[in-house]
């Protein structure tokens, strides 16, 4: 994989801010799946640096993968796979997922 | 839950609070949904309360409300790398005793405003997620499926003020899917100071609160709209970009929030603060041309859900409120006068947008967002650094006479955007903006 990312970005691990949240894991119900693919397609591929939580990566089979647990439910892989169908997307159930204290 | 209401909100955001309260308060029974474990627990903004728009809902919200500071200051900035060139306004007018703007944290201020529509008399059912909308075999929407156990809730009509990247209008097919390049992605963290260092940053007393809009470059092949506010004892600092454009540039939306808050101009506001949250929403960006159909046949749509944002003077939450108000009205008055709630009936709503504000300013910036998504690297890039150089060597004194200093910014103009390219750009904004 080429990396697309601009070559004078320094590199930001979202991980660090994502530990300030407050989430209420539902674990076993992932609310995003994504569904089994060979080879993603370019939209599936962008997710690993247009999740503003980092939820997506490219595992060692070449698979994009998705782990729900930092999701800031915004939507925004939703809008970008929604013309392909890579994604099922639904809300977590009520209560579950993140929990703004400021929004 | 076996009973019947009068009206189901979804959402209980700035547009749904908005019309939950103004029936309950007329009399109606409203039940409201709200996925989050509280009000305002999924919500996000950065965030800016319009006075306006909440008195004309709720005319003693100052009495409680939680507001950080009002605005007497507003800074706009245009960045390059190194640089920013901007325009600022401040006034003791401001001063006033009813400020026009304030700052607020949203999971707090909605939870205040769900409190007064209980108060109102409504139910509010939190952490129930809406799933989908129930209809009759006229296709009449008569209520809404939930994720809870006996999940079917029946209304005579359904508000829905469920946001931008509302589910249940897309699954019902009441309104088509968001397109990346109609929408924006913001994130945003909030950044704890003591309370006097906010003030002496920003050269405040009191409550006095500043607002600044940056948009431009914040560092090499990132560029974006960003923003700071200042709260009590807190800045809340955020940036975004249309979605179309981080998935193709490759950006990744932390790293420009990093590259904004380590602009020369920014990191010293941030100095020493302790972050509390990271947060990301979506912001309608399409205007005029992108607002789905409002109403039909037992619902009506309000707030992020309908697309109601005014991208150029970020104006949303005040248009939130200000549909949730007008859909209450219409819906109040069909109520009392025992009309149904029919397609035909409900457009009295959309008649009431046309004549406020709301459509009226969409309307006149219809082609802007069009505008702006064709010219992004223009407005973003170019003409940042382009005024950001003019002012540095217009005001570097270096033994360069100024006639020459003045031949040079037009020269550079002309050479970074052709003289045909100005003319244009300017010719195409002015048919936009009108």
């Amino acid at each position: 994989m080429t990396t697309t990312e601009p070559v004078s970005a320094p590199v930001v691990k979202v991980e660090g801010k994502l530990y300030t949240n407050r989430y209420l894991v539902d674990a076993g119900h992932p609310h995003i799946k994504v569904k089994p693919h060979e080879k993603p397609s370019k939209a599936l591929l962008s997710l690993t640096h247009t999740c503003p939580a980092g939820c997506y990566s490219l595992n060692d089979k070449g698979h994009v993968e998705i782990a729900v647990d930092g999701c800031l439910e915004c939507g925004t892989c939703r809008v970008v796979c929604a013309a392909t169908g890579d994604i099922e997307w639904s809300y977590p159930r009520g209560g579950f997922g993140v929990l703004f204290k400021f929004g | 839950m076996n009973e019947k209401f009068d009206v189901i909100v979804v959402g209980a955001g700035p547009s749904g609070n908005a019309a939950a309260y103004t029936m309950a308060k007329a009399g109606l029974k409203v039940l409201q949904l709200e996925r989050g474990e509280y009000p305002g627990s999924k919500n996000v903004q950065g965030a800016i309360l319009y006075s306006d728009a909440l008195e004309k809902v709720v005319p003693d919200f100052r009495d409680d409300a939680p507001l950080e500071r009002h605005i007497i200051e507003q800074r706009m900035w245009m960045l390059d790398e190194t640089s920013y060139i901007g325009m600022q306004y401040r006034s003791e007018d401001f001063n006033e005793e009813k400020p026009n703007r304030y700052t607020i944290i949203r999971a707090q201020f909605d939870k205040w405003f769900s409190h007064r529509v209980r108060e109102a008399g409504a139910i509010v059912l939190c952490e129930t997620t809406v799933t989908d909308l129930i209809r009759d075999s006229r296709g009449k929407v008569i209520g809404v499926r939930t994720d809870r156990i006996d999940g079917n809730l029946l209304a005579d009509v359904v508000v829905l003020g469920e946001g931008v990247n509302g589910l249940v209008g897309q699954t019902a097919g009441l309104r088509p899917e968001l397109k990346p390049n109609n929408v924006a992605l913001a994130v945003k963290e909030m950044h704890f100071l003591p309370q006097e260092v906010v003030e002496s940053r920003f050269n405040l007393k009191g409550d006095e609160g500043v607002v600044i809009e940056a948009m431009g470059t914040v560092s090499a092949g990132l560029s974006g709209l960003g923003f700071i506010y200042t709260n009590k004892e807190s800045l809340s600092i955020g940036i975004g970009s249309l979605v179309s454009d981080f998935s193709e540039t490759g950006a990744t939306p932390y790293g420009m929030l990093d590259a904004f808050k380590n602009h020369p101009s920014v990191k010293p506001l941030l100095a020493g603060s302790e972050v509390k949250e990271y947060s990301a929403h979506l912001i309608p960006e399409g205007g005029w041309r992108a607002i789905p159909e409002v109403y039909g046949d037992g619902w009506v749509i309000v707030g992020d859900a309908g697309q109601f944002v005014n991208s150029v003077h970020r104006e949303g939450s005040n248009m939130a409120m200000t549909t949730g108000l007008l859909a209450a009205q219409t819906i109040t008055r069909l109520h009392r006068m025992r009309e149904d709630f029919s397609k035909a009936n409900l457009a009295a709503y959309k008649q009431a947008l046309d004549e406020s504000y709301v459509m009226k300013d969409l309307k006149k910036y219809k082609d802007i967002p069009s505008f702006i998504h064709r010219n992004s690297k223009m407005l973003l890039g170019v003409y940042p650094h382009l005024l950001g150089q003019a002012a540095q060597n217009w005001f570097r004194v270096d033994g360069t006479d100024k006639r020459t200093k003045e031949k040079e910014i037009l020269a550079s103009f002309r050479k970074g955007r052709s003289l045909t390219g100005l003319i244009g750009d300017a010719f195409k904004f002015a048919r936009a903006w009108r």
